[in-house]
């Protein structure tokens, strides 16, 4: 353990003075930014006229806590590198971190199925992780586009309400079943997916952006204008619950319950809805996987890199762009499929922009292109969101806080290498500084 | 000889707005020889590999690839990657393309992607793994190996590409190019920023392509010591122009390519020619 001390020595350190310097920089900012914010409250009295009073006990503990804290960030950046944990760590930390790394993903799918097991009681419990898988499998979807493919969607969640409506509408007007509409909703979110591509192929990077925020926003205007069709602002209801392969959770004779001679309960269903966004999010997984070791997955992590070169290569980039789309549309349908089945409703509500900021942040946070990565920032934005609720009016604020600290500490994401696709002796992961981001 | 001609440019003409970078250029690349294009900076050398390699569409004039069966493939007319797929043209760049964040692997097999597209069925083979795409990959994945060992490569094989040294870099981005199979290889200043050991095994690298493969080779290059001693033709350009071409003896000797290249003109070169012993 010789070389902890020597590796951190060996960094450049400004000593404390500019650490000081720096927090007294960022407190003065705070004392400037919120001495009126904070520091003076308004109010208008009961007649019509202003009342103020003075809070300047709360605005010196928030300069204070600034001061601290950009005290404690710095020193915490001292021995984290900026730039992912493998170059400051010396190197006899390195081994149980790949170790830890490789445990993971077992670890966390083990742990996963047994959710219901554990948490049989606790609706609350059961009812989250479903939410949590949800956008653990949209994340996943998108990730295909973002992180493999670099082509920065902001607009997934159209995909999401076209499976969500696709199924809905299918079930509603022709009585088809969940597992029928699963794959039609699929398709058709890949149709449209293509149907996004074919336009935007021309863009790169901002416009594409741009363009895929207004499909995901035209997507919804139509949904809620096309009243005849999807019901409008009041969305569809008595939307079909799945079935267990045909045979219906339901307190009937003919339900699962009484074929099995068990009691009924209507945990039943939550924990069936639980291990269907189980089984739909690992097949999305397996597949990604899949698909990055196949030449297409390949393409796609070329075009991320270098247009110019792939196209030297002779590879088609029109079409390996628009087989990102529709395989990541594909997924979010599928997705959508299954929130409208958990829901029993949906209006256009569920899709907004929002849903897309999301998912992309939670692509981001995990790390481009990890499938790890994603599921933990999955797992730690809508779980920490929940985490947060006791802080109440102040969860937006500490869970902003939070990503903040992520982000400096880890800005290449949770997850901050890319796993090499083949191999001749050893698989070693590369610095996600190497890897591009993609520009469209 | 007209029957071993692999590449024929005719009368290829560049405009950008009212600039002309290339004028009126003819010229053809014989089959299994290494063909230098070189001139000063900004003489059009590669305004001229754009068009040939199909990013830029010419203003007018033809440039034919003609392939061993004598198939014919009219490049101004192709897209830059229908011409690498079909006409078997591949390219490097002049400031490195390689893909930094992959290994020096997977960037020869991002290579191969054609052969092994048709391999995995348009990917629904792969998906499900059948004996005909593992043996495809397989197969990939040895060439792959080769390449790395002709460049030295081998041992650094899972290494991302944007960390190896730049001479590496260099090689590799040829053995990729080389990956694709192609017909015709063009080079774009592949000796740029090489020691004179580097451009010497460079020198090597591009003659055993040649004997060994039988593909040609058009080549852009500043260095006139790899140009020298292994090009088998060399086209000489200034301002867009054809000014001179032969065997690399007869073009260093000439006036007008002196006179390019020293920046004066033509009488005052042969001046200094002649004062010379």
């Amino acid at each position: 353990m010789t070389t902890t001390p020597a590796s951190t020595q060996a960094s450049p350190l400004p000593g404390f003075a500019f650490i000081l310097k720096k927090a007294l920089i960022s407190a003065f900012v705070a004392l400037v930014l919120f001495s009126l914010m904070i520091g003076i409250r308004t109010e208008a009295g009961p007649t019509g006229h202003l009342i103020y009073w003075t809070r300047f006990n709360d605005l010196a503990a928030l300069v204070g806590a600034v001061f601290g804290g950009s005290i404690v960030v710095e020193l915490l950046r001292r021995w984290w590198a900026p730039s992912g944990i493998g170059k400051a760590l010396p190197q006899s930390m390195q081994r149980p971190l790949d170790f830890a790394g490789r445990a993971i993903p077992p670890l966390l799918l083990i742990f996963t199925l047994l959710v219901p097991v554990i948490f049989y009681n606790q609706r609350y419990i059961l009812d989250l992780g479903i939410l949590v898988l949800t956008y653990v499998m949209l994340g996943w979807g998108l990730n295909v586009v973002v992180g493999l493919a670099g082509l920065l969607d902001l607009g997934y969640v159209a995909f999401y309400a076209v499976g969500a409506y696709s199924y809905a509408l299918l079930s509603t007007t022709f009585g088809l079943s969940f597992w029928t509409c699963l794959p039609l909703a699929g398709i058709l979110a890949a149709f449209w997916g293509v149907l996004l591509g074919f336009p935007v192929l021309r863009l790169r990077g901002d416009y594409l952006a741009i363009v895929t925020l207004a499909f995901g926003e035209i997507i919804r205007l139509v949904i809620i204008n096309w009243q005849s069709l999807t019901g409008g602002p009041n969305g569809i209801s008595a939307i079909p619950r799945p079935s267990f392969f045909g045979i219906p959770l339901t307190p009937g004779d003919d339900g699962l319950a009484a074929r099995l001679g068990i009691e009924f309960s209507p945990t039943h269903r939550i924990v069936f809805l639980f291990y269907l966004i189980t089984a739909l999010a690992l097949l999305t997984n397996w597949v990604t996987i899949r698909l990055r070791r196949l030449p297409i997955g390949r393409a796609w992590e070329a075009l991320r890199e270098d247009e110019v070169a792939c196209r030297a290569l002779g590879i088609n980039t029109t079409t390996t762009k628009l087989t990102a789309f529709a395989t990541g549309a594909m997924f979010g349908g599928f997705a959508g499929a299954f929130f409208a089945t958990r829901q029993g409703f949906i209006s256009p509500e569920s899709f907004t922009f929002q849903e897309s900021a999301l998912v992309l942040a939670i692509v981001v946070l995990g790390g481009m292109g990890s499938q790890l990565g994603v599921a933990l920032a999955a797992l730690t934005l809508i779980g920490g969101f929940e985490l947060f609720r006791g802080f109440d009016q102040y969860r937006m604020l500490v869970f902003g806080m939070a990503m903040v600290l992520l982000m400096i500490w880890r800005p290449r994401g949770l997850i901050g290498h890319r796993a090499p696709t083949v191999f001749l002796k050893h698989r070693q992961a590369i610095s996600s500084d190497l890897a591009r981001e993609g520009r469209g | 000889m007209s029957d071993d001609i692999i590449l024929q440019v005719d009368h290829l003409m560049m405009r950008f707005g009212g600039v002309v970078a290339v004028n009126d250029l003819s010229f053809q690349a014989e089959r299994r020889r290494i063909t230098a294009l070189i001139g000063p900076n900004g003489a059009g050398k590669t305004t001229v590999f754009n068009c040939v390699t199909g990013f830029y569409k010419p203003s007018s004039g033809t440039i034919r690839l003609i392939h061993d069966g004598g198939r014919i493939v009219q490049l101004e007319r192709l897209n830059d990657f229908r011409i690498a797929r079909q006409a078997k043209v591949a390219r490097t760049f002049q400031n490195i393309r390689l893909f930094p964040g992959m290994t020096a692997l997977e960037n020869l097999m991002v290579a191969q992607h054609n052969a092994l597209m048709r391999a995995s069925g348009l990917t629904f083979l792969g998906l499900i793994g059948a004996p005909m795409w593992r043996a495809a990959e397989k197969h990939a994945i040895d060439q792959a190996k080769r390449w790395l060992e002709r460049i030295g490569l081998l041992e650094r094989a899972d290494d991302a590409a944007g960390n190896l040294p730049y001479g590496d870099q260099r090689r590799l981005e040829i053995a990729r190019a080389m990956c694709t199979e192609p017909a015709l290889l063009c080079l774009d200043e592949p000796a740029a920023g090489l020691n004179a050991r580097e451009s010497a095994a460079l020198s090597q690298l591009l003659l055993s392509i040649r004997d060994d493969h039988g593909t040609s080779i058009l080549l852009i290059e500043h260095d006139m010591s790899v140009v020298m001693e292994i090009s088998d033709h060399v086209v000489v350009m200034d301002y867009g122009v054809k000014i001179a071409e032969g065997v690399p003896k007869a073009v260093r000797d000439d006036p007008k390519v002196i006179a390019a290249y020293l920046g004066a003109d033509e009488q005052e070169a042969i001046a200094v020619m002649e004062s010379t012993p």
